[in-house]
């Protein structure tokens, strides 16, 4: 255990953007989650770790090291370390980590955080009160199985005293400390905190506009750049005409940006850029510079023939991924059939503020203010690209206004860094909507085909699924065509019990770069499974619930090795697909949303999709009415959730409710296009997102207690939507949606739906 | 030169009389709770009050402001208090990225002012210029429900 100097005050600890740099997220601390700093000349400050630090007055600061982009994980992981440290949340800080490999990873994606982190901020907070138990138990001479914390005290009962935290600092900073093992935690109904309502840290600023987002981050002298970039993916400019563009007021200058080549990755794209200072004048100035851009092969990218080729693609054979029987030997059989093809148009992100950040280059050095959902990669990018270390590169992290995956992939950052290195000035980077819809890492267009042998008693005896679509591995390798990991979401992991079953991946090409969006392919894939699902149903009049319960079977965890995935294993077992979890949501989703009592038809319908991602148990049940000209509303969403433990349930809810109206907005109105390799939409009105009066009406969601291991929240509620939707317009109409978005195929629309206000 | 009043304090501008509000609050007068969206009217991020009315500044430019008094988020209460909508969008926990919150809430108080007890169906007419796409529509509607006096 090491003593360092700390190098800022304990007063410039907070969310601001003139302290230089946060106290705690400034210095290596080696070793071990404890760590004890002394704060010169201003009496020690005890740091707990890399995550925790408490002042002499008591005062606690928590960091926060994964972004906040609006699932309150700010909020959420803080909540975990201050239950365990019996803190009173009321004099908890929470402070925004810089970049740093020292917390552990900060890419926030994946619906991970709380899943890779409970444990780790449970031991912290658990470590720092045992530490300070064992400082009072030692100052009254009493043995600390006699001592007990609690709210930011610690107490001897026998006795009556109480020393408060903030005096017990110096001392419980002397102590060795404890192992792990030895720790004691708080029962989970002992909990004041985890499992309560908490608002979220931000919850004044926000609604006061206070809060600092990417695009409101500022540093001294910065100017204002807007970026011309390559229209189809691997053009490049060959000639720059600015004479116009210098002439608009507030433009200084124009300079070009490296061109970039495969593979893409997080690589700035390249172009002209226009400085300027103010955004008003950088966008002005772009729009009047003149560029010339080359052909590039990507040039072929045109939605139309691009759907055929991804539908001719499933209706070939492909690469194997999941084996088991044989199912041509069913289907040849005579065995009756069924078949179907599913199509997902190319999305975009779309996050409310676009792509943003501020960079400085000075003395080979970087600093940047970003909206990052990595700012370890933000480091990592920068650095390749300025030809740097990465650890010159310090990334601090405002507020998201939402990200979805975007902002995973710090290009932008990479521009406000390589504008500055050549202006010498630091540089704020603004993408307009423009840019941001038609430069995004698009979610992949896909195509599924299934095929399935059906028994006497209704129940697929052999199923074949087929699916393709441009994979996320096409950023690193230009070459890539498969889908690797994303052929398992929801694909090869189908959780039905089949004797015969085989599981394809057929390849695409990529023209854009494809990215991950919430919940990345088990938006199309839960949406074809459960989609082919409820027509093998419908073929066998049978109740979904009924129906959907059979095909899981009975309960089992599931061992994707033993049935038939090549190469499986299972990382954790406390995550292993455990499908009692799966019928639990299943019957829980049917008992809260009354679908025993409803009756679809009369243009009014009842959907049902189950799907497990992210290692959380969600099941599905949307109601909706279309109108006679094709109008759809969506009256109510019921979603029943095992997500493991459940630190913030108001959050976890709202979640949920979000992904209902992101769910519904893609199936409903989602569709990025191309021609000629460029992207069609230019802004909302061309790539629409759900409206308050498009949006599911009511959302209500169910959460199963539980004391398993914490799965993902952010993500999962989004794949059973867009099934679970069609499925109740097949059963209010008798119309089969097999391709997304909707739109305009319901029958009696006009130019497109009719949203009842 | 444009004269106007923002947030109740006098205010000059001479520059570009096209430029649009949003660019000047935000860039110029650091006021940066009003938010970019699109820059075309679609989104509502960047709503503010031109006269009491639920106003665009994205596309809102100087030139039609002379002698307008303009309201944004920093100023739709007085110091130290809160608007009955910021109270219920905290009783409501309705942020969850927080971004686009600002324009619907000085959306929200223009429809207040003029429709003091909005029916649903007000309220989505109201409120469906302004995109959210973390999806917290339905704890907006209940928090403009209670702001109204009304329960959810």
């Amino acid at each position: 255990m090491n003593a360092t100097p700390t190098i800022s005050r304990w007063s410039f600890l907070g969310y601001s953007f003139t302290a230089g740099a946060f106290l705690i997220g400034t210095r290596l601390v080696p070793g071990g989650l404890i760590a004890q700093t002394v704060r010169p000349g201003a009496g020690p400050l005890w740091q707990a770790g890399v995550y925790l630090g408490i002042d002499v007055d008591g005062s606690v600061a928590i960091i926060a090291h994964r972004s906040e982009m609006g699932t309150g994980i700010r909020t959420s992981l803080p909540m975990v370390v201050a239950e365990e440290l019996e803190a009173d949340w009321s004099r908890v800080r929470i402070v925004q980590a810089i970049g740093d490999a020292k917390y552990g990873s900060q890419n926030t994606d994946g619906s991970c955080s709380i899943k890779d982190f409970f444990e780790a901020m449970r031991i912290a907070g658990a470590s720092a009160r045992t530490m300070l138990e064992q400082a009072a138990a030692a100052a009254w001479k009493v043995p600390v199985t006699e001592v007990v914390a609690r709210s930011h005290t610690v107490a001897h009962a026998s006795s009556g005293r109480t020393l408060e935290y903030g005096k017990l600092v110096e001392a419980a900073a002397k102590l060795p400390v404890p192992d792990p093992k030895t720790l004691r935690f708080k029962p989970a109904n002992a909990y004041r905190i985890v499992g309560k309502t908490v608002a979220i840290t931000d919850m004044d600023d926000l609604v006061r506009g206070k809060g600092t987002f990417g695009i409101d981050a500022r540093m001294p002298g910065m100017v204002y750049a807007a970026i011309a970039r390559p229209p189809v993916l691997g053009s490049k400019a060959t000639r720059v005409d600015d004479a116009a563009a210098r002439k608009v007021t507030g433009v200084q200058t124009v300079v070009r940006l490296p061109e970039a080549s495969p593979p893409y990755v997080f690589k700035a794209l390249g172009g002209a850029a226009v400085i300027a200072d103010s955004t008003w004048s950088a966008l002005q100035g772009r729009q009047a510079l003149k560029v010339d851009w080359s052909d590039s092969p990507n040039a072929v990218f045109e939605s139309a023939s691009f759907r055929k080729k991804l539908l001719d693609t499933v209706h070939a054979p492909a690469r194997p991924l999941r084996v088991m029987g044989d199912v041509d030997a069913v289907f040849a059989s005579g065995a009756r059939t069924h078949e179907a093809s599913y199509y997902t148009a190319m999305l975009a992100h779309a996050p409310m503020e676009p792509p943003a950040a501020v960079a400085e280059f000075r003395d080979g050095k970087v600093v940047t203010w970003a909206a990052t959902q990595n700012p370890q990669e933000v480091q990592s990018s920068v650095a390749d690209a300025l030809g740097i270390k990465k650890e010159d590169v310090t990334c601090h992290v405002t507020l998201l206004g939402g990200a979805f995956g975007r902002k995973s992939k710090p290009d932008y950052v990479v521009e406000a860094a390589l504008l500055s290195k050549q202006v010498g000035k630091p540089v704020k980077i603004v993408w307009s909507r423009e840019d941001d819809l038609q430069f995004d890492y698009f979610h992949a267009p896909a195509a599924q085909y299934l095929k399935a042998a059906v028994g006497q008693d209704g129940l697929p005896t052999a199923i074949l699924m087929r699916t393709a679509f441009p994979p996320i591995g096409s950023l690193w390798n230009a070459d890539e065509q498969y889908g690797g990991w994303q052929a398992q979401q929801g694909w090869t992991e189908i959780p039905y019990r089949l004797a015969n079953l085989r599981v394809e991946n057929g390849p695409a090409p990529a023209h854009t770069r494809i990215g991950w969006l919430r919940s990345v392919a088990s938006i199309h894939h839960a949406y074809a499974v459960q989609g082919f699902t409820d027509e093998l149903a419908a073929l066998a009049g049978a109740d979904r619930v009924e129906y959907l319960l059979k095909l899981i079977g009975a309960p089992r965890v599931i061992d994707f090795g033993a049935e038939g995935v090549k190469g499986w294993k299972q990382d954790d077992p406390r995550h292993a697909f455990d499908t009692a979890r799966l019928r639990r949501v299943t019957e829980l989703v049917a008992e809260k949303s009354g679908w025993a009592g409803k009756k679809s038809g009369a243009r009014r319908g009842y959907g049902l999709a189950a799907h497990w991602s992210f290692l959380s148990y969600i099941a599905a049940v949307v109601e909706v009415e279309v109108g006679e000209r094709g109008e759809v509303t969506i009256p109510r969403v019921d979603l029943a959730v095992d997500a493991g433990t459940i630190v913030s349930p108001d959050r976890v809810i709202a979640q949920f409710e979000g992904a209902a109206v992101f769910g519904a907005s893609l199936a409903l109105l989602g569709e990025m296009t191309a021609k000629d390799g460029r992207i069609q939409q230019t802004n909302f009105d061309g790539y629409q997102i759900a409206r308050i009066n498009q949006a599911p009406r009511e959302t209500h969601v169910h959460l199963v207690q539980s004391t398993a291991a914490p799965a993902g929240v952010g993500e999962p509620g989004v794949p059973p939507i867009a099934p679970a939707l069609c499925n109740a317009i097949f059963a209010a109409t008798g119309q089969r949606i097999r391709e997304l978005p909707i739109a305009a195929q319901l029958k009696g629309s006009g130019s497109g739906l009719g949203f009842r206000l | 030169m444009i004269t106007l009043t923002i947030n109740g304090e006098r205010r000059t501008f001479d520059g570009d009389p096209a430029t649009p509000l949003l660019w000047v609050l935000r860039d110029r007068l650091e006021l940066t709770g009003t938010k970019y969206g699109c820059g075309m009217g679609l989104c509502g991020a960047c709503t503010v009050h031109v006269g009491g009315e639920a106003t665009r500044s994205c596309v809102t430019p100087m030139s039609a402001l002379e002698g307008k008094a303009v309201t944004t988020i920093e100023g739709l209460a007085a110091p130290g208090r809160e608007h009955p909508l910021q109270a219920a969008w905290k009783a409501h926990n309705v942020p969850q990225c927080g971004y686009c919150q600002s324009g619907q809430i000085m959306q929200a108080a223009a429809l207040l002012a003029a429709v003091p007890r909005p029916t649903d169906g007000d309220i989505d007419s109201h409120m469906a210029g302004n995109l959210c796409r973390c999806g917290t529509y339905q704890r907006i509607r209940a928090a403009i429900k209670a702001a109204a006096g009304r329960t959810a």
